[in-house]
C-alpha cells in the first residue's frame, strides 16, 4: 500500500508525528546521559551522545537550523538502545522522541542512502509480509545446504560478483536446519495449568532461532503454561518503528493484536527482547487511533518477556547440574527498555553447577541494534570489539543473552575471532538443564 | 588572519577529524548544564600536553579568544564559549596516568570523568572524594576550573583540598607546572590560586590528586519531616551536638516530587522534605554516632527515620539525590540553579524568604542541596520558550543571591561564579576587590585571552543567539 505523502517542510517538524515538544524540553542537558552511550563512549563526541542528539532536535524544532544530512548522520548513528533514557534523571522518553524524529526525516525524504536500502527491501517489504521473509529464508537455506556457498567461496567466483553482493553474501546468516511458525497446536502444560499464554513467534527468530523457539515453548509448558502460537501473526514491527516507518510499525501492531489477544490467553509472551519492548509500547504507537487505542494499552499490560513471566510465575529451579561457566550480556531493550536485569540471572543462578561470571559493561550495546550493523557497520563493529574484550576478560566463551539481535551480532563476534564458544538463549540452557533431569 | 588558515593550523596541529567547525555540529557545544548559550567558533580535541600548548599559542597569535570545556555539566556557564571564542575539549586526553597507592595520590589528565577515577582507585582500596552530582559525567579538568564540591565536601571539603598540583598551559602556550606532589606548598600556593580559576588563568593538562583510604563502614539515613523548617532544625541539632556527618542533604517537597515521579528513590511521595545523612568511618564509631544521628532525628520532628540496610537500598536514597536536578525536567523545561551559601543557622529564615521571592515573581522553586554546609540550592523553574521568561528568572535569581548575602552568606558554593552570577558580583565584592582578583590574573593570564567576559560584572546579559566572530576574523 502506498503510504500518504506529507510534503513535509524541511524546517521545524510537524505532522502528527512530530515528536512532543513535552517530551523533547524535558531533556534539561544535564549530561548524566553521556557516559552511558554506546556511541559517546566510542567517539566521545557530543554529537554522537543523546544529549547533543536531542540539542539537535530542538534547534529543528525551533527553527534554528534545517534537518540537514549532516544532521541526519549523528540520528541515524544512534543505536536505539535506550541506555540513555534508563540514567535520565529527567525521564526523557528518548527512544520515542527518536522514533518520531526518524520519521520526520523519514517523510521529508532525507534519510540515509544504507537506511532507505534497507527500509525498501527489508522494513517495508518483506518484514510487513511474513511469507516473503520465510520464502526467502528458504531459499538462503537450500542455497546454504546444497553446498552452493561453499563451492562459491571456494572458487573466489564470489569476488566476481559486484562488491555489495559478495559482501552481502558474507554477511548472510546461517538459517537453522528447522523453521518455527505459528499453528493451530496447543502446547499443553505439564502438571497443574497456571494459565494460557500466546507466544510471539516473530520474523527472523522462528527462521534463524528456532531451536530456541522450541525450548521457549518447552520451558513455558514445563512450568505450567497452555502455549499456543496463534496464527494470522506477525512480525512486531519494531525494527520499523525505530526506522521512522511508524505507518508499517502501527499496521503491524494491530494484526498482532488481533491475532494474539485470542480468547482464554492471559498472557503475550516472547523470548525477544527487542520484540517485548515495543509490544509492551503498542499503546504509545496506536494512541491516536480510536479503535485499537484501548485495545493496545491491555496488550502492552499483558506482555511479558519470558524471562519475566518465568520468574513470575515462579519457574521450578532445575534439579540437575549445569557444571559450566558462562557469561551474560544484558539485552538493550531488555535491561534499559524494560528495565529487566534480575530476571535473567535468577533464572541462571538457579542452575545447580551454573557459574555466572559477569562481564564488564554488560548493558553497553553489543552494537547489533536490530539493522544497526547493516546501515552504521563501522560503529557496529567498534562497539563489537569493546563487548568481545568484555566477554574475553571473562575467562568463558559460552554467551547467555535474551534477544534474538544480540545472539547474532555475538556469534559474528565470536567467528570473526575464530574462538569458540557459543551464545545461548537464557531459555536454551534452562531447558538443557530440565533436560538433564 | 583569515578564519580558514587559522582552521588549517589548528588541524595540522591535531589532525583534521579533531577540529569541528561545521555549523550544524556546533550546534552542540552551544550549552552546558546551565541556562546560557554561545556558539563555539571551531571545537578542536587535542591530544597531547604539546598539542594543547600549540593550540593555545596560535589562537593567541590570531587574536582569538579560548575556553576549556570538559564535558559540559557545569551550571554556571563556565565553558560556554565567549564571542569568537573556540572551545578546547578533552575526550581525547582522558588518560589515567599513575595511581600511587602508597602515596596515595594519582596523576590524570584532564578529561578524565570523577566517577572513572573514583572506579579505578576503588580497586586498591582508595576513593577520590570530591563527589558532584554530576561525578559520572563530569570531568576532573572542569572540576578544577570550577573547584567543584559534592555531598561528601562536608566532610572532606571540595576539590581545591584534594588536588596537588597541576601542570598548564598558558595563554601564550607556555607550559609551567604548579604545586607539586607533596602535601605542602612552599611560597605561594598557586597551585591554591589557580583551583577555581574558572579557567582564566590556564588550561591544566596533568593534574596529580589525593587519594583517600575507603572508610570502614558507611551507613546512610533518610529522615523524613512534615516541613523545611523542622528539617532545618535537625541539621542544627547534628551539627550541634559536634557531629561532622560525611554528607547531610536535604531534599523539598517540590523535589520530591519531581524525582518520584521518574523512578522511585524511596522518598515518601508526600514528604515536606527529606534529609539524607551519611556517615563513614570505622565500624564502632558510625553504630554509636548512627544512634545518636537517629535521636536527633527524632528529637527534631522527624515522622519516619531509615538507615539503609544494603548497599542498594544506598545506592537508591543516592540516586535520587544525584539526579534531583534532571529530574526537575519532569516538571518544567528548564531550571536556573542559584549556588548561595548561607550560615548554616540562617537556613530556616533564608529559605522563608526564597518562599517569598517565589510568590513574588510567580515562579516555582524546588530546593534540594548541601544543607551540612550552608550551601543552598534553589532551583526557579521555567521555560525559556516562554517570552520574557528568562529575564524574569535573572531577576528573581538576583534577589535571592541578595537574600543570601545579606543574611552574612555568599555568591556561590561549588558552581563558580562564571556567566551567571557575574552581575551580582559587586554584591559581596567592592571595585577594588576585584580590581585585586584581576591583577592576579593578570600575573597568570595579562592578555585575558582564556575565557573572557567570565567572573566580573560587564553588563553583558543572557543571550540565547549566536556570538558574532572574534574581531579581527574574517570568515
Amino acid at each position: 500500500m502506498a503510504q500518504p505523502a506529507t510534503g513535509l517542510p524541511l524546517s521545524g517538524f510537524s505532522g502528527p508525528d512530530a515528536p512532543a515538544e513535552a517530551d523533547l524540553y524535558r531533556c534539561v542537558h544535564c549530561g548524566l546521559c553521556l557516559s552511558s552511550c554506546p556511541t559517546y563512549v566510542e567517539t566521545a563526541l557530543e554529537m554522537e551522545s543523546p544529549r547533543g542528539r536531542i540539542a539537535l532536535m530542538k534547534a529543528v524544532n525551533e527553527g534554528r537550523v534545517e534537518i540537514s544530512p549532516r544532521i541526519v548522520s549523528h540520528w541515524e548513528a544512534c543505536l536505539q538502545c535506550r541506555a540513555c533514557e534508563a540514567v535520565c534523571p529527567s525521564g526523557v522518553p528518548y527512544g520515542r522522541i527518536m522514533e518520531h524524529t526518524r520519521a520526520q526525516v523519514k517523510a521529508a525524504g532525507l534519510q540515509s542512502k544504507e537506511l532507505r536500502r534497507v527500509s525498501r527491501f527489508f522494513l517495508q517489504t518483506t518484514l510487513t509480509h511474513p511469507w516473503k521473509l520465510r520464502l526467502g529464508a528458504h531459499l538462503i537455506r537450500i542455497y546454504q545446504r546444497l553446498g552452493i556457498q561453499k563451492l562459491l567461496r571456494l572458487s573466489h567466483l564470489l569476488y566476481l560478483l559486484p562488491g555489495g553482493i559478495a559482501k552481502l553474501e558474507s554477511n548472510l546468516p546461517p538459517m537453522g536446519r528447522k523453521f518455527f511458525g505459528p499453528s493451530a497446536t496447543v502446547h499443553p502444560a505439564q502438571g497443574e495449568k497456571k494459565m494460557t499464554v500466546a507466544l510471539l513467534s516473530g520474523c527472523v527468530m522462528p527462521l534463524m532461532q528456532g531451536p530456541t523457539m522450541e525450548a521457549t515453548v518447552r520451558v513455558l509448558t514445563r512450568n505450567g503454561c497452555d502455549v499456543v502460537v496463534p496464527k494470522g501473526q506477525g512480525c512486531c514491527g519494531a525494527l520499523n518503528a525505530h526506522a521512522g516507518d511508524l505507518f508499517n510499525a502501527r499496521k503491524m501492531a494491530r494484526t498482532n493484536i488481533d491475532a494474539l489477544m485470542a480468547a482464554g490467553v492471559e498472557r503475550i509472551v516472547t523470548s525477544s527482547a527487542g520484540c517485548g519492548s515495543t509490544m509492551k509500547e503498542y499503546a504509545d504507537l496506536l494512541k491516536d487511533d480510536p479503535e485499537y487505542s484501548a485495545k493496545a494499552a491491555r496488550f502492552g499490560e499483558m506482555t511479558q518477556d519470558v524471562t519475566e513471566l518465568l520468574v513470575g510465575l515462579p519457574f521450578q529451579a532445575p534439579t540437575a547440574t549445569v557444571n559450566r561457566k558462562v557469561t551474560y550480556q544484558d539485552p538493550c531493550h531488555l535491561a534499559h527498555a524494560q528495565r529487566i536485569t534480575a530476571a535473567p540471572r535468577t533464572i541462571l543462578n538457579s542452575i545447580p553447577g551454573l557459574e555466572l561470571v559477569e562481564m564488564e559493561n554488560s548493558g553497553l550495546c553489543c552494537g547489533g541494534a536490530g539493522i544497526y550493523s547493516t546501515t552504521q557497520p563501522a560503529l557496529s563493529q567498534r562497539l563489537l570489539k569493546r563487548k568481545m574484550d568484555s566477554i574475553d576478560a571473562t575467562g568463558t566463551h559460552e554467551i547467555i543473552t535474551a534477544n534474538p539481535g544480540c545472539m547474532l551480532q555475538v556469534e559474528q563476534g565470536l567467528k570473526a575471532r575464530k574462538m569458540p564458544g557459543r551464545v545461548r538463549h537464557v531459555v536454551d540452557i534452562l531447558d538443557e538443564a530440565y533436560g538433564l533431569e | 588572519m583569515e578564519f580558514k588558515k587559522f582552521l588549517t593550523g589548528l588541524q595540522g596541529i591535531v589532525g583534521e577529524a579533531n577540529v569541528v567547525f561545521h555549523h550544524d555540529d556546533l550546534l552542540v557545544f552551544e550549552y552546558d548544564g546551565s541556562v546560557d548559550r554561545g556558539l563555539p567558533y571551531a571545537v578542536v580535541f587535542p591530544a597531547s600536553t604539546d598539542e594543547v600548548s600549540r593550540v593555545i599559542a596560535l589562537a593567541y597569535g590570531a587574536g582569538v579568544p579560548m575556553v576549556g570545556r570538559g564535558t559540559g555539566t557545569g551550571l554556571s556557564g563556565g565553558a560556554i564559549a565567549p564571542p569568537g571564542a573556540i572551545q578546547i575539549a578533552f575526550p581525547r586526553m582522558n588518560h589515567i596516568l599513575e595511581v600511587d597507592t602508597e602515596n596515595r595520590l594519582a596523576l590524570v589528565e584532564p578529561g578524565v570523568i570523577n566517577l572513572n577515577l573514583d572506579t579505578h582507585v576503588r580497586k586498591f582500596g582508595l576513593r577520590y572524594a570530591p563527589d558532584p552530582s554530576s561525578q559520572r559525567a563530569c570531568s576532573l579538568g572542569g572540576n578544577i576550573a570550577e573547584n567543584a564540591g559534592g555531598p561528601h565536601c562536608l566532610a572532606y571539603g571540595t576539590t581545591t583540598n584534594h588536588v596537588l598540583g597541576m601542570e598548564v598551559v598558558l595563554e601564550t602556550g607556555e607550559v609551567v607546572n604548579l604545586g607539586s606532589l607533596a602535601r605542602e606548598t612552599v611560597g605561594y600556593d598557586l597551585r591554591g590560586v589557580f583551583t577555581g580559576s574558572e579557567g582564566t588563568f590556564g588550561i591544566a593538562t596533568k593534574i596529580a590528586v589525593r587519594l583517600l583510604p575507603v572508610p570502614e563502614s558507611v551507613r546512610t539515613f533518610l529522615g523524613i519531616f512534615p516541613d523545611v523548617e523542622s528539617a532545618c532544625t535537625a541539621v542544627s541539632a547534628i551539627i550541634e551536638n559536634g557531629i561532622v556527618p560525611a554528607a547531610l542533604e536535604m531534599i523539598d517537597a517540590l523535589t520530591i516530587q519531581a524525582v518520584q515521579k521518574v523512578s522511585d528513590a524511596g522518598y515518601p511521595d508526600d514528604a515536606g522534605a527529606v534529609l539524607l545523612i551519611e556517615l563513614e568511618g570505622l565500624q564502632n564509631e558510625v553504630d554509636e554516632i548512627g544512634a545518636e544521628v537517629e535521636a536527633a532525628l527524632w528529637d527534631t520532628g522527624a515522622t519516619q527515620v531509615r538507615a539503609a540496610e544494603s548497599a542498594e537500598e544506598r545506592e537508591q536514597l543516592w540516586a535520587g539525590r544525584k539526579g534531583a536536578l534532571g529530574a526537575l525536567g519532569s516538571i518544567a523545561p528548564n531550571y536556573f540553579l542559584v549556588d548561595g551559601v548561607v550560615p548554616r543557622t540562617k537556613l530556616a529564615q533564608v529559605l522563608g524568604q526564597v518562599a517569598e521571592v517565589s510568590k513574588k515573581y510567580d515562579i516555582p522553586i524546588a530546593n534540594v542541596f548541601h544543607a551540612g554546609d550552608g550551601n543552598l540550592h534553589p532551583c526557579l523553574l521555567f521555560d525559556e520558550r516562554q517570552p520574557g521568561a528568562l529575564d524574569n528568572i535573572v531577576a528573581a535569581g538576583a534577589e535571592v543571591l541578595r537574600i543570601c548575602v545579606d543574611a552574612g552568606g555568599t555568591l556561590t558554593g561549588e558552581h563558580g561564579v562564571g556567566l551567571e552570577k557575574k552581575e551580582q558580583m559587586p554584591l559581596v565584592f567592592s571595585e577594588e576587590d576585584m580590581a585585586a582578583m584581576i591583577s592576579v590574573r593578570d600575573a597568570f593570564a595579562p592578555d585575558n585571552a582564556l575565557n573572557p567576559g567570565k567572573i566580573f560584572p560587564d553588563g553583558v546579559q543572557h543571550t540565547h543567539s549566536a556570538h558574532p566572530a572574534a574581531p579581527g576574523m574574517t570568515v
